[in-house]
């Protein structure tokens, strides 16, 4: 594990905190850190790989120049699309938001600056975040870095990707059913989906709004502990939000001794790609390395999850999305000869169609003669698949699971195929239907022994009980240091596996 | 046919909170459109609602006063349908888990109290307000005002028992006096602080069963409510008179022209796909804040009416009129306290009401100017029998628009009270030397005749001798002539 440079990487590739530590020790100004990712090698990647949909050099200096001391002190910082700022419009990659400029800023934002950091851009997204692949965006979809054919994963696509190829060391993304975690994955990145309720969806445009939580991409589990640290806590704008104060994820490195993981010995049954299996017994090897317990048990992460997924997050969402009609704000079509008229052509010209496809869903399930079949059977199975990962984590502190069952498929490969996009999400559903926090944690890049899919990312999946982050983030670490016995200083990196274009 | 009518109403009430049901907003009337909004009452993208508990204790305070029980755990529900005024285009309302559920609303009526039995009480939202069209050139435009959306509103339901016009209105007069008295609405109709649907249908009289049932809206008024329900009554009548059969529909109260026209008939009927909305954990009402509100009620309008009718032995008509405000209520007690209590009734109900309604005053205004302790003097002025009538009804008056004591209202006015026996004899004995007539027609037994005498000597006092006074010095020294003169 390289990792000892002999002299300082250039600012690209710095993590948050090395970035952070050099604004603050006045090695660089935050503007030049903000503006590494624009100006480096890394600008050439976006125009390929399209993984921002609004950036403004002007609001970069500002905020550079706004930029407070904290922990992430001039640290760029991009924000998926559906997360209100106030300096970029905020649109969900949808056609109904055009030209929407919030007038405020969500508290995670608000956070972010608190600590320092300045929002460089916005990352593109499936619409309204209905999406697993980035391809149903309004402004085109992104590309995985890694290789161009294939997809970034989705919802958070775009921050993922951003992340990847060094636009930023830190993201935020939305996981309403895997969102943050899939593409975390498809991109070779961490990706925490933190807890229901830790951190504030004030200012997430919501899609589902029991199950949305925002979460945080990063090339170096500290970095997420960072931004954890910065952004969860009770926020009395969100009644969602928990009041007691977050867990302390301070101590990240401390390692995984005496912990057990929870190993699903039946999981092979599901259509799981070898390359994720081999990151699986990688990942296990080093957390048993470290000194964790595996413990194995058959584990589904509930058969009707993702029945029941689509049915929760649908009804929320026709409801949650009823408020773009074109009267307030947002696209209006011209042609609305009266109010009827107005709201059909709006939604109808302003949706594209896998949003338009789950308000329907949506709309059927809470109908008067099929909310018992549907949504109300839904919440009991939701109850059901609460307690199944209750009774897992009864077993052990960590379970180990694939993030997707697949390694990035290719562009164009599931659009038009809802059910096969749906079942993409079987692995990370489950956390948000109970609330639960996952964490994705890259396993560097398949190798070439003759599989499919050589040099893309590999990532694998941590779940824990409620507020399990610390020892998430302990796993994460340990997984990203190779399962080193000795403990290693915090400032200690790994080598991240950078994309190499061809 | 004779048919009986069965009611139900749907009152709602607009809470005077502070703020809004579920953002910081002010609640205030009259100001400039869509100037006491924000992203959560605009239905922004991304903002989310957080409960008023302010609105919430209201509710209790209702709840409670009429007897409801209180849910530990209620919950909020979206009440989904798409209306240019709400701007989420649904309402966070409550639906299968209420707040407050059953309790009744005492209501006399003719002299016999009823209680007025309810299903519900709940909290919600408002929605902002249309107005409806503009003409520009060729182009009709609407616009729209938030500054409403997201006033806190509690929804009342009562149950199917009302069974005549006039007895809804007069529910609805005591749940306007209810809300004023428990402090959490004005509740005037005319402004849509109060407001007021009806379900209604007809059955032969005497029988149990429900004939099909049509809504009203649109009643502005109390007097509204209780003319639309007569209209409605009388048009079911008719249908089925001739045969015909009542369609469940929603029907528009014109109260201008009395007329009745059909909003929506049944099949257009909203589904409005109440869910339990996921921005807001279940309300938690635990027995600590539920027994704070409880013990934070006033006594209740009819008790207090009977307390008052017993304690100051006046007729229950008085007490009910007194114990209309809450704050009539607490002056008459503060007048009444060591007082003669009718007599202090009689002068608030009618003089002092009288120059209320005359002046247009609120009982602030009035306290201010005559406070209780300034009114009990008086009172004890007059119940002393220091005060003629007619001088009384003078004192009262400068009272009014004067400050001072009574003494030196009289003296400001150069007006005395004569009342001693020293002051009068020489009257009287003057007006018995002047009217021997009169005066032999009382001895005579004509003791009507003392009138016009005692008038005599209001007059040569100027007005200023004291009634009861003369009367009395009158009989007793014609008592003494009578005995002299047989």
């Amino acid at each position: 594990m390289s990792g000892h440079h002999t002299s300082a990487p250039e600012l690209w590739k710095r993590s948050a905190r090395a970035l952070a530590a050099a604004v603050a020790a006045g090695e660089c100004d935050a503007l030049a850190a903000v503006n590494a990712g624009w100006e480096g090698p890394a600008a050439a990647w976006e125009r390929d790989v399209h993984a921002v949909v609004h950036a403004d050099p002007g609001a970069r200096a500002a905020g550079a120049a706004a930029s407070a001391p904290g922990p992430l002190r001039g640290v760029p910082v991009v924000v998926k699309d559906n997360l209100c700022t106030t300096e970029y419009p905020t649109t969900c990659c949808s056609r109904i938001l055009a030209g929407y400029h919030p007038p405020y800023d969500a508290t995670v934002v608000e956070r972010l600056r608190a600590a320092g950091a300045v929002v460089t851009a916005k990352g593109n997204m499936d619409e309204f975040a209905m999406g697993s692949s980035t391809e149903y965006s309004c402004y085109g979809p992104t590309r995985n870095p890694y290789d161009l054919a294939r997809v970034p994963g989705g919802s958070s696509g775009g921050p993922a990707a951003a992340v990847a190829y060094g636009l930023a060391p830190l993201a935020l993304g939305s996981d309403t059913g895997g969102s943050v975690r899939q593409p975390a994955a498809f991109c070779g990145v961490f990706g925490l989906k933190p807890t229901y309720g830790r951190l504030s969806r004030y200012g997430l445009v919501a899609f589902g709004s029991s199950l949305d939580q925002v979460g945080i991409f990063a090339r170096h589990a500290g970095d997420v502990a960072t931004a954890y640290a910065a952004l969860a806590g009770p926020d009395p704008r969100d009644a969602t939000t928990r009041t007691t104060p977050a867990p302390d994820v301070s101590g990240w490195d401390l390692g995984v001794a005496g912990l057990s993981f929870g190993w699903p010995a039946n999981l092979w049954k599901e259509g799981v790609e070898a390359e994720v299996v081999a990151a699986m017994e990688e990942a296990a090897a080093a957390l048993e390395r470290a000194g964790a317990r595996r413990v194995t048990f058959d584990f589904l992460p509930g058969e009707y999850s993702v029945a029941t997924y689509y049915l929760v997050a649908t009804a929320e969402a026709s409801s949650n999305l009823a408020r773009f009609d074109g009267v307030r704000y947002g696209f209006r079509h011209a042609d609305g000869a009266d109010v009827r008229a107005l709201y059909t052509r709006t939604r109808s010209a302003g949706f594209g169609p896998e949003v338009q496809r789950r308000i329907l869903l949506g709309t059927y399930a809470l109908s008067a003669g099929y909310y018992d079949a549907y949504y109300l059977t839904a919440q009991r199975a939701r109850t059901r698949i609460r307690r199944e990962y209750a009774a897992a984590f009864a077993r052990c502190d960590l379970m180990l699971m694939p993030a997707a069952p697949t390694l990035a498929f290719r562009l164009g490969e599931k659009v038009d195929d809802p059910l096969a996009m749906y079942l993409s999400d079987i692995f990370t559903i489950g956390a948000n239907l109970a609330g639960i926090p996952g964490f994705t944690v890259p396993l560097g890049l398949a190798g070439d022994g003759g599989r499919t899919g050589a040099g893309l990312p590999r990532g694998i999946q941590l779940l824990g009980p409620e507020d399990a982050e610390p020892a998430l983030l302990r796993a994460g670490r340990v997984i990203e240091m190779g399962g080193e016995r000795a403990r290693l200083p915090r400032a200690h990196e790994s080598e991240f596996a950078w994309p190499t274009r061809r | 046919m004779a048919y009986e009518a069965v009611i139900g109403l749907e009152c709602h009430i607009q809470l005077r909170t502070r703020s809004k049901m579920f953002c910081d907003c002010p609640v205030e009337f009259g100001a400039a459109p869509n100037s006491n909004v924000c992203p959560v009452c605009l239905g922004l993208p991304g903002a989310l609602p957080k409960t008023n508990r302010a609105a919430i204790d209201a509710a209790l305070r209702l709840g409670l006063a009429l007897g409801c029980a209180v849910r530990a755990e209620s919950v909020f529900a979206r009440k989904n349908y798409f209306y240019p005024d709400m701007p989420k285009n649904y309402q966070i309302t409550q639906y299968d888990r209420p707040l407050c559920v059953g309790g009744a609303l005492p209501l006399s009526l003719d002299g016999v109290t009823r209680e007025i039995a309810l299903t519900r009480i709940h909290a919600e939202e408002d929605t902002g307000k249309s107005f409806h069209p503009e003409r520009h050139g060729d182009r009709r435009v609407s616009r729209v005002d938030f500054n409403r959306a997201g006033v806190p509103l509690l929804e009342l339901v009562t149950e199917p028992v009302l069974r005549e016009p006039a007895e809804c209105a007069a529910f609805l007069t005591a749940l306007r006096r209810l809300v004023r008295w428990l402090d959490i609405s004005d509740g005037d109709m005319e402004k849509g602080q109060l407001r007021c649907d009806a379900n209604v249908s007809i059955r032969p009289a005497g029988s149990s069963g429900f004939g099909v049932k049509t809504e009203l809206k649109n009643l502005n008024s109390i007097k509204g409510v209780e003319k639309g329900l007569t209209a409605e009554i009388a048009r079911q009548a008719g249908v089925l008179a001739a045969g015909g059969r009542i369609e469940q529909a929603t029907l528009l109260y014109d109260a201008d022209h009395d007329r009745l026209a059909v909003m929506r008939s049944k099949e257009y009927a909203h589904d409005y796909r109440y869910f339990p909305d996921p921005d807001l954990p279940a309300l938690e009402v635990d027995e600590a804040w539920r027994e704070s509100a409880r013990a934070a009620l006033p006594e209740l309008p009819w008790a207090r009416a009977a307390r008052v009718a017993e304690r100051y032995g006046v007729p229950a008509y008085d007490a009910a009129v007194l114990c209309d405000q809450r704050d009539l209520a607490d002056y008459y007690e503060e007048c009444a306290a060591g007082a003669d209590g009718k007599l202090a009734s009689n002068w608030l109900m009618t003089e002092m009401l009288r120059v209320l309604k005359e002046r247009g005053w609120p009982l602030a205004e009035w306290r201010g100017r005559v406070p209780a302790g300034r009114l009990r003097a008086f009172l004890a002025k007059v119940a002393a029998k220091e005060l003629p009538g007619p001088l009384a009804k003078q004192v009262f008056a400068w009272m009014v628009d004067e400050p001072g004591a009574v003494e030196e209202l009289l003296a400001r006015h150069g007006v005395r009270a004569q009342g001693s026996a020293d002051e009068l004899r020489p009257l009287v004995r003057q007006v018995i030397e002047e009217n021997p007539g009169p005066v032999t027609q009382y001895l005579g037994g004509r003791t009507a005749t003392l009138g016009f005498l005692v008038g005599q000597v209001m007059k040569k006092s100027g007005g200023q001798a004291v009634p009861q006074a003369v009367k009395e010095l009158l009989e007793a020294e014609l008592a003494g002539r009578a005995i002299s003169g047989s």
